[in-house]
């Protein structure tokens, strides 16, 4: 890097009066296709001071940006205890996300973040775990996941749901069978199978009938589509699981990330300050709510 | 006569003719003056030389969804309400260039945009619209992120009140304690009385602005005809608001029927949001040269009527005009206390004005609360 370079002056910009909508350059150092239209993208951040300086927490998210394309929020999907290594997984559905299928290792993109609330950890502390989950959306849970892996002694049992439509559209399926020595239960299920396919069929919320969960001490996590996570919260209630124990992660159109553009308001909550993880009994009022 | 500089917070009077040397005390401070003129048919706000850019003698006939000019048999300055622009419209400018951003080999480069630096001082601010600008600046300063630029113009302008002693047509000040007389955050407040001013000093700034001209102690007769006639504009409100249980009446009544009465009225044209002063939302724009090596990120205002507002992969979470109306109408009277810990409404009237369809806010909280939970 010279000292020419604009990243530098733009951290000490950065330092001196903070402008919350400069990105910051990171490389792509890895690409790992995932599934049909997903893969996780590693990067760094090309400025050595920022890179040592970040620090997030999981269920966090970044504001991903590619110049004459414009800028989408991506949760984090890697392990928080290695910040320097940034993982993204992306599915491609929009503008930006196409475009960034077509980066390559080596390729620069634009970094701002993290953002949002992360799921409390340390509110889980001594609790059994139940993670529910689908697709993609096991991505802002993985840093989770690590988590729990690195403190497993400080929890109870972690038991991992995961369903997607199709064996081809699951993530980190390589990654289950290391999860599961560690202490993580992974049951999955398929809403259509293969040929291949041996385990269940059917929605994610039907693996609540294989597990048995103790209300007084569990806590459910789930990160999907909102009519999956409802389904999620109903099969949780029955359980007696309490409200504030259901945490979910949403999902809203973002433009800024920190509470400015006015786009991710939920009711009394902008997605991007407030949330991604909201618990249940913050957003029951207006959760299910049509077209809310 | 009085040789030294009246003390903040007093009160004193000047000759209507004394405005100009004011003016002329403020652009001589870098000032950039801008106050209500005649334009586009309209009462707009732009930049201003003299007192005779004023809309002397003008006035304005405001009711639901319509707006017209007339001549006043008087001379006044001020007998009029606000017009479809509000302030923030320099303070947080609909189109905004943020960032300029190169591709390199060893990074993006993305350089902040120098932003208009010009000091406003913002002539005939309505104690509504002075609140607008307070609910904005917790907007963009109250967080834990702050809007750069909005705070760095904020700090440089000078603010010369007006106190209202016509309301308009669909005017509710009263209803939301913001009006309609000034209570704080001017440098200088006038209450425009037949043959003098009456003003109130707001600040050091506001004191240094006034040493340009002579004045007096205001007198008791100044004084109570002020009242007077502030009295008398609130009981000529032209609208009114209960705001009794506001939030939670709101929050007990997302599923009510008038919403669906409001989906076939409502045309979803965001004017309302356009004309609000407290409506902050906004679009990120990205401008790129053909190879898409250099671009510019551009900030523009958006409006939740907009369908593509609320996109995400797969859809809009508000594709009806029932939702999209409902969420502009709870997020102003009713989640804007959870956000902002007040009322996102000031009670300015614009929305009802300049709706063209003449969908009265005011009218719509009060058949929500007459029906009761739905």
């Amino acid at each position: 890097m010279t000292p020419k370079d604009v990243n530098v002056s733009a951290v000490q910009e950065h330092f001196k009066s903070p402008d919350p909508m400069i990105p910051y350059s990171a490389r792509v150092t890895d690409i790992k296709p995932e599934a049909y239209a997903i893969a996780t993208y590693g990067l760094m951040f090309v400025d050595e001071k920022i890179r040592a300086g970040y620090q997030f927490m999981p269920g966090q998210f970044n504001m991903i940006y590619l110049p004459g394309i414009g800028e989408v929020p991506i949760s984090i999907s890697s392990d928080p205890g290695d910040p320097e290594r940034l993982g993204h997984t992306i599915r491609y559905a929009g503008n930006v996300t196409r475009a960034i299928s077509r980066l390559q290792v080596g390729d620069i993109v634009g970094i701002r973040g993290p953002y949002g609330s992360a799921w409390p950890v340390e509110r889980m502390r001594g609790q059994d775990l139940c993670i529910v989950t689908g697709g993609i959306g096991l991505a802002p849970l993985r840093p989770l996941i690590y988590t729990l892996i690195r403190r497993r002694s400080e929890f109870g049992r972690v038991i991992l749901l995961y369903g997607a439509r199709t064996p081809n559209d699951m993530v980190y399926v390589d990654e289950f069978p290391d999860w599961e020595t560690k202490g993580i239960q992974v049951h999955t299920t398929v809403d259509r199978a293969d040929e291949h396919w041996k385990g269940h069929v059917g929605v994610v919320p039907m693996l609540f009938y294989h597990i048995r969960l103790d209300p007084k001490q569990t806590t459910v996590v789930t990160c999907g589509p909102e009519i999956m996570m409802r389904f999620v919260i109903y099969e949780a209630l029955a359980r007696r699981i309490p409200k504030d124990r259901i945490y979910i992660s949403m999902e809203r159109t973002m433009k800024c990330g920190v509470g400015f553009c006015g786009h991710c308001q939920f009711g009394p909550v902008f997605v991007c300050k407030e949330g991604p993880v909201f618990s249940y009994a913050q957003v029951e009022p207006f959760f299910g709510l049509e077209d809310f | 006569m009085a040789n030294t500089a009246p003390n903040i917070g007093s009160q004193i009077c000047i000759s209507k003719d004394y405005l100009q040397p004011i003016f002329e005390a403020l652009r001589k401070r870098n000032y950039r003056l801008i106050g209500p003129t005649l334009g586009e048919g309209a009462i707009v706000l732009d930049e201003i030389q003299e007192t005779w850019d004023l809309p002397m003698g003008w006035t304005d006939q405001q009711q639901p969804g319509t707006y017209r000019l007339a001549q006043r048999e008087d001379r006044s300055l001020f007998g009029y309400v606000v017009g479809p622009h509000s302030w923030k419209r320099y303070l947080y400018p609909p189109v905004q260039e943020l960032l300029e951003v190169e591709r390199r080999k060893d990074g993006i480069s993305a350089q902040p945009i120098p932003q208009d630096v010009t000091r406003y001082a913002f002539i005939g601010v309505r104690p509504c619209d002075l609140s607008a600008i307070a609910i904005q600046d917790r907007v963009f300063m109250g967080g834990p992120h702050q809007d750069p630029h909005y705070r760095a113009r904020r700090r440089e302008v000078f603010i010369l009140a007006v106190n209202c002693t016509r309301p308009g047509g669909t005017c509710f000040c009263v209803s939301l304690h913001t009006g309609p007389k000034a209570a704080a955050g001017f440098d200088l407040s006038l209450t425009e009385l037949e043959d003098v001013l009456l003003v109130e000093i707001g600040s050091e700034m506001g004191k240094e602005a006034i040493s340009a001209v002579s004045w007096r102690p205001a007198g008791a007769f100044e004084l109570q005809a002020a009242r007077q006639l502030l009295a008398e504009a609130e009981n000529h409100m032209g609208r009114k608001l209960d705001t009794h249980h506001l939030p939670d009446l709101l929050y007990q009544n997302l599923e009510h029927r008038r919403w669906d009465l409001l989906d076939k009225r409502c045309l979803s044209c965001g004017n309302c949001t356009q004309v609000c002063p407290t409506c902050f939302c906004s679009d990120m724009v990205e401008i790129s040269d053909l190879r898409g090596q250099k671009a510019k990120r551009v900030r523009l205002w958006d409006s939740c009527f907009s369908l593509h507002f609320s996109h995400v992969h797969g859809g809009n979470i508000r594709p009806s005009i029932r939702s999209r109306y409902r969420q502009w109408l709870t997020h102003k009277l009713a989640f804007w206390f959870d956000q902002f810990g007040q009322i996102g409404c000031v009670g300015c009237g614009r929305c009802i004005t300049w709706c063209p369809v003449g969908i009265d806010l005011t009218e719509e909280t009060r058949a929500i609360q007459m029906e009761g939970t739905k």
